[in-house]
């Protein structure tokens, strides 16, 4: 065996050098050192982040392990900005895992993150289904211990135990699909089935796709795989729901860009692009409507988040490299704007306990700036302009219009009116912060932690110069038309 | 040229925006004062050198072998790029009238920070409140104004185009608390605002036709028989030639689509300029502070529609029939502000009709210019007298922010024989006067003589037409100057003190501006300044103005300036009952000329009755009734549907797996159904 593959997973051992360091540092350092093992994290991750941005200068791309992994400018690039969110995450939990109930275990915490983190990478680089399944499940079962780590709540476990359960269901479908794969091309490479599949419209394989798209919409949480999102969300830690609704949702929207194109693209194009316009309009309009009735500002923000995987969505239905661009753009900016939301809710949980959205009701007296974060993330949220989310909408319609087929003039058209009901629900945040405000606010002026506002201020940063500063876009958009991604189209 | 010193001119301004808006309230008055006139004075220097290396360094970047000045793009990013050909770059354009806006800009701006030092507070040393956000607000007009003459296309243009709109905006209705400032903030926004949708459609004509944005490509010097001096890529330079030459675009109603571009694109700078009918916005935004309007409304921001024009020009010229337009609304917009300009009362106000006029007077030039007489002198002549009216319009709106200052009145009724008590201001006004009236050898006189040459070469009529305007102007202005300086004794009111003149910084911006108004008419413009950067002269020196005069025009326009300045001194130095008597003998000219020949009046009767009576509220019925009720009902789908679908969500993690499993089989099932 040729061990120099391994450099090709640059990433992947860095990474895996931070989760070992953190790991020995948790073990083995005097119970004194031990208050310090979030900033530790903190900052070897971060070093990390700041490293893995030279994996940007490769160019084309390099393969491992005979095919199966391969990694290039686009996928470091989406790591990269995966990296960032995980930064942004860690920084905002520390407080809470420096809470009184958390510090025995708080070490786990910060391993099963990174954990997960290796699995996502690995989804993003597989070109096998053996190790994207791998990848899947070690960004899945461990997400669940991290939704049961509040001990004392009850909601915890009950979230933990939903979030199990139908992961393992919706594994098992996708497996199944596999299976089908397997048997009809002999072989879980991806340019080997999608060389063996050919052009023969079969219904096993219309199937194996339905379940495929299935098993990662789950992670996605598009409509209808998406029942397990509110609860879970509502009753896992603050730190691990942001999580979830950032990260893990970035990952698997990559993935399936990669195995749809490169698995079943150009042959069965027509089947999955059909499929995905049905789950698109579904997850949108559903999430929104749902969010609507939301007065719990952690569920409020689950249907938001499935609303907005639906719009991630668009930049795969595409199919081109203005989509693929957008798409990464529009993680990159979902990121920074959700982030922030939740930066806000948690300070303010971590704070007083509250969650409800009336108990915001004239917050802008009491602690002006969280309103004004809360403010940024909801407008950036909704698109308005000058914002971040503004553009990451505008290109990520602009890359769907590109196929330029009717059928997708009319979902941008659905996805248009969704926004106006979406402005709707943000706006009521808004409301109740700056404009209800008869009554004295519940939640008093308080000071958050050091580590908190640093988070919202990177965040609100990104809101405010992603936007406006075109580089990032225009960089994204060079790395995909430099990519071979679509070459199988 | 290394592209350091050009972003520094433009991110210092918005730095001390950002800085002074941020943290200004928590900085003394005094030193957010301070640090905002630093700002803005380094700012000066640097766009001097630029200015400098541009006209005077020979760098084969900015002229040729043959000693003309060529167009040269110092940056250009890209800023949205939407598709490959389709991309809006923001970038920094250095030609000869980029350059010397740039001078014009930083030093009008410099000498009012300096003088808002001075005037931003009481006689007691009390600051004005908001004086922090003063400065933000000038440093962001700074900023905008700056992004706007050195724009590379058309869009960023635009863009900062809107930038100072709304720092004009902003500073029109600093004093917030006064109905009149606000309402008259309002106005000036709505009017330019309805004109930029004209500028906008323009734009959008203009770049759908020729397929590019930037200034470069579309003013390739498009008339034959003249070298390509902008070297651009020729293919686009000639698809730009041809879609004129070919007459490749459309006609719509009896005229080409690219005259109609061009009339809507000057629309926008009619919008900002103040040409008839659009011009109602000016005189209400002398509600804002007076330094504002020194350096918005007399100086840098109105003359943002000559500049536009100008930029443009050899487009227009393909289009003369749009150069005539242009020539026609200037013509009678120079003769209306300068008629009502003799019957204002508040000082202020004449100052700003003068404004008007003499903007006016820009626009008359760049529509008489033609290459064939003089190597276009017109357009020549049009920035020359931007240039030296933005000294000494500048100038006397300064002066009269002292004078007011001082007395506490806008009406000269208030003030009469102020010379002994208001010696430098006194000093300092007349020779702001003397130089608008173009006496020579002052500033006014060789810019208001090359326009008129330019004039007399394309017609008799307007060259006539013209100089009694030009008469005109120095009839109002010296009108003006003897109300407030002489006419009868200064009455000083009960508890008073006495007016003097101001502090320093007030009084020193004077001083520079009364010397350039003195100097400014010799800089050799003919050489620096030309539509095709082909320079007029074979050397320039001080004298070479004096030496390339036609006399015969100099002499019939000092003539009528003389005779103007000399019935108005016969009227206006002592008190006589002259004016009154006029004032009867033509009781409906003066009604007319007092209220501006009710243009506003016009423009209410139009708003109130016409639009929102008979168009927005069937309108406002059909919004309130049938898109509300549309709305109304699909709010209302929408919440029942949310209501009955949350029987979905039951929590019960059975139902959620047997609903994925479903979804599942559905989503095969049917595809496989429809597709196969």
């Amino acid at each position: 065996m040729d061990y120099s593959q391994f450099l090709a997973m640059k990433q992947e051992i860095g990474l895996l050098v931070v989760f070992l360091l953190v790991f020995l540092y948790d073990t083995f350092m005097p119970k004194k050192a031990l208050n310090a093992t979030a900033g530790f994290t903190c900052v070897i991750f971060a070093v990390f982040t700041a490293l893995s941005f030279f994996c940007l200068g490769s160019t084309g791309n390099e393969t491992a392990f005979s095919g199966m992994y391969v990694t290039g400018p686009v996928m470091a690039a989406i790591k990269n900005i995966l990296n960032v969110g995980v930064l942004i995450v860690l920084i905002q939990a520390m407080r809470w895992t420096d809470s009184e109930f958390q510090i025995m275990r708080r070490g786990e915490f910060y391993e099963l993150l990174l954990v997960t983190l290796f699995g996502m990478y690995l989804m993003i680089s597989a070109r096998h289904f053996l190790l994207f399944v791998i990848g899947l499940e070690s960004a899945s079962l461990p997400l669940a211990a991290m939704v049961a780590f509040d001990k004392k709540h009850y909601e915890s476990h009950e979230a933990a135990v939903k979030y199990l359960l139908t992961a393992v269901f919706s594994s098992a479908i996708f497996m199944m699909g596999l299976s089908f794969v397997y048997g009809l091309s002999g072989s879980l490479y991806f340019y080997d089935i999608y060389a063996a599949l050919g052009a023969q419209n079969s219904t096993m394989v219309v199937v194996a796709i339905a379940f495929v798209i299935s098993g990662v919409g789950f992670k996605l949480s598009l409509v209808p795989f998406h029942l397990w999102t509110a609860d879970v969300y509502q009753g896992a830690p603050t730190s691990v729901t942001s999580y979830l609704s950032v990260i893990s949702k970035g990952a698997a929207a990559f993935a399936f860009l990669v195995i749809l194109v490169q698995v079943f693209g150009q042959f069965y194009a027509k089947v999955w692009e059909w499929m995905l316009y049905a789950l698109i309009v579904l997850t949108i309009t559903i999430g929104n409507l749902f969010a609507i009735r939301q007065r719990n500002m952690k569920r409020f923000l689950a249907f938001s988040s499935i609303s907005q995987a639906g719009y991630i969505m668009l930049g795969v239905i595409a199919m081109n490299e203005t989509g693929l661009a957008s798409m990464m753009y529009y993680i990159l900016v979902y990121i920074f704007s959700n982030l922030a939301a939740f930066g806000v809710i948690g300070a303010i949980e971590n704070a007083t306990g509250k969650l409800d959205m009336t108990d915001y009701n004239g917050l802008h007296k009491t602690n002006p700036r969280l309103s004004f974060a809360m403010m940024l993330a909801m407008f950036s949220l909704a698109g308005i302009p000058p914002f971040a989310g503004f553009f990451s909408k505008f290109f990520i319609f602009t890359g769907a219009l590109q196929q330029g087929t009717t059928a997708i003039y009319v979902l941008v058209l659905i996805a248009l009116i969704n926004t106006i009901i979406s402005l709707y629900y943000y706006l009521l945040v808004v409301k109740a912060m700056f404009i209800n405000t008869e009554e004295e606010c519940v939640i008093p002026t308080f000071r958050s932690a050091c580590s908190e506002r640093l988070g919202l201020w990177i965040s609100v940063a990104g809101i405010l110069c992603l936007g406006v500063v075109s580089c990032f876009y225009n960089y994204l958009l060079n790395l995909a038309n430099s990519s071979s991604l679509f070459s199988a189209l | 040229m290394e592209a350091t010193l050009p972003i520094l001119i433009l991110s210092i301004p918005l730095f001390m925006f950002l800085f002074l808006g941020l943290l200004g309230k928590y900085m003394a008055h005094k030193w957010a004062g301070i640090l905002g006139t630093l700002g803005m004075g380094v700012t000066m220097i640097l766009a001097y050198t630029v200015a400098f290396t541009y006209f005077f360094s020979g760098n084969p970047e900015f002229i040729n072998g043959a000693g003309e000045r060529l167009q040269s793009i110092v940056f250009n990013v890209d800023w949205l790029q939407f598709t490959d050909t389709l991309v809006i770059r923001l970038g920094f354009l250095l030609d000869p009238i980029a350059a010397m806006m740039l001078v014009v800009i930083t030093t009008i701006s410099f000498m009012v920070h300096l003088y808002s030092n001075g005037y931003m507070r009481d006689h007691h040393g009390v600051w004005e409140t908001g004086f922090q956000r003063f400065y933000a607000f000038l440093s962001l007009f700074s900023f905008s104004m700056l992004g706007l003459v050195v724009a590379t296309n058309i869009f960023q243009m635009y863009i900062f185009w809107e930038l100072v709109g709304a720092s004009s905006y902003l500073l029109i209705g600093f004093y917030y608390t006064k109905p009149s400032a606000v309402s008259a903030s309002k106005k000036a926004f709505i009017v330019t605002r309805f004109a930029d949708l004209g500028f906008l459609i323009g734009i959008l004509i203009l770049s759908y036709y020729t397929g590019t944005f930037n200034f470069t490509e579309l003013t390739s010097v498009p008339v034959e028989g003249i070298a390509d001096v902008y070297q651009v890529s020729a293919g686009t330079a000639e698809a730009v030639k041809s879609v004129f030459a070919n007459s490749a675009a459309p006609m719509f109603m009896g005229a080409s689509v690219m005259t109609w571009a061009l009339v809507l694109i000057f629309m926008g700078g009619m919008g900002k300029s103040a040409m008839m009918p659009l011009h109602i916005w000016l005189p209400d935004a002398m509600e804002g502070p007076t330094p504002v309007s020194a350096l918005i409304h007399a100086a840098t921001m109105v003359v943002a529609g000559v500049y536009l024009v100008a930029r443009l020009f050899p487009l227009y010229l393909m289009e003369t029939a749009a150069l005539d337009i242009i020539v026609v609304v200037g013509a009678f917009t120079a003769l209306y502000a300068a008629m009502v300009a003799c019957a204002q009362v508040d000082i202020k106000r004449v100052l700003a009709f003068s404004t008007i006029s003499q903007i006016a007077f820009m626009m008359v030039s760049l529509g008489v210019a033609r290459p064939e007489f003089h190597h276009g002198i017109g357009y020549m002549a049009s920035m020359f007298h931007l240039f030296t009216h933005a000294m000494f319009k500048a100038l006397l709106f300064l002066c009269a922010g002292a004078i007011i200052h001082a007395i506490g009145s806008n009406d000269y009724t208030e003030m009469h024989g102020l010379r002994k008590y208001m010696p430098v201001t006194h000093i300092a006004f007349l020779i702001g006067c003397l130089a608008i009236a173009g006496i020579i050898p002052f500033a006014g006189f060789f810019s208001k003589d090359e326009i008129l040459t330019a004039c007399f070469g394309h017609s008799m009529v307007w060259y006539i037409w013209m100089s009694l305007v030009a008469g005109l102007t120095a009839f109002y202005m010296f009108r003006l100057y003897y109300l407030i300086f002489w006419w009868k004794e200064h009455k000083v009111h009960e508890g008073h003190h006495a007016p003097h003149d101001q502090a320093w910084t007030m009084t020193l911006p004077l001083i520079i501006l009364s010397v350039v108004s003195c100097v400014a008419g010799f800089v050799p413009f003919g050489n620096l300044v030309t539509w095709n950067g082909h320079p007029m002269f074979d050397h320039a020196g001080f004298l070479t103005n004096l030496e390339h005069l036609d006399w015969s025009v100099a002499c019939i326009s000092l003539a009528v300036a003389v005779i103007a300045i000399l019935i108005a001194t016969k009227m206006y130095m002592k008190e006589n009952p002259l004016p009154d008597k006029m004032e009867q003998a033509l009781p409906n000219l003066w009604k007319w000329c007092h209220h501006r020949f009710y243009w506003d009046e016009l423009y209410m009767f139009i708003t109130h009755r016409i639009i929102f009576g008979l168009i927005c509220k069937p309108i406002a019925w059909f919004d309130r009734h049938i898109i509300d009720g549309t709305m109304d009902g699909l709010a209302f789908v929408t919440n029942k549907l949310s209501w009955s679908i949350r029987g979905l969500q039951s929590g019960n993690v059975q139902t959620y797996v047997w609903i994925y499993l479903i979804g599942v089989l559905l989503l095969g099932s049917i595809t496989v159904l429809c597709l196969i």
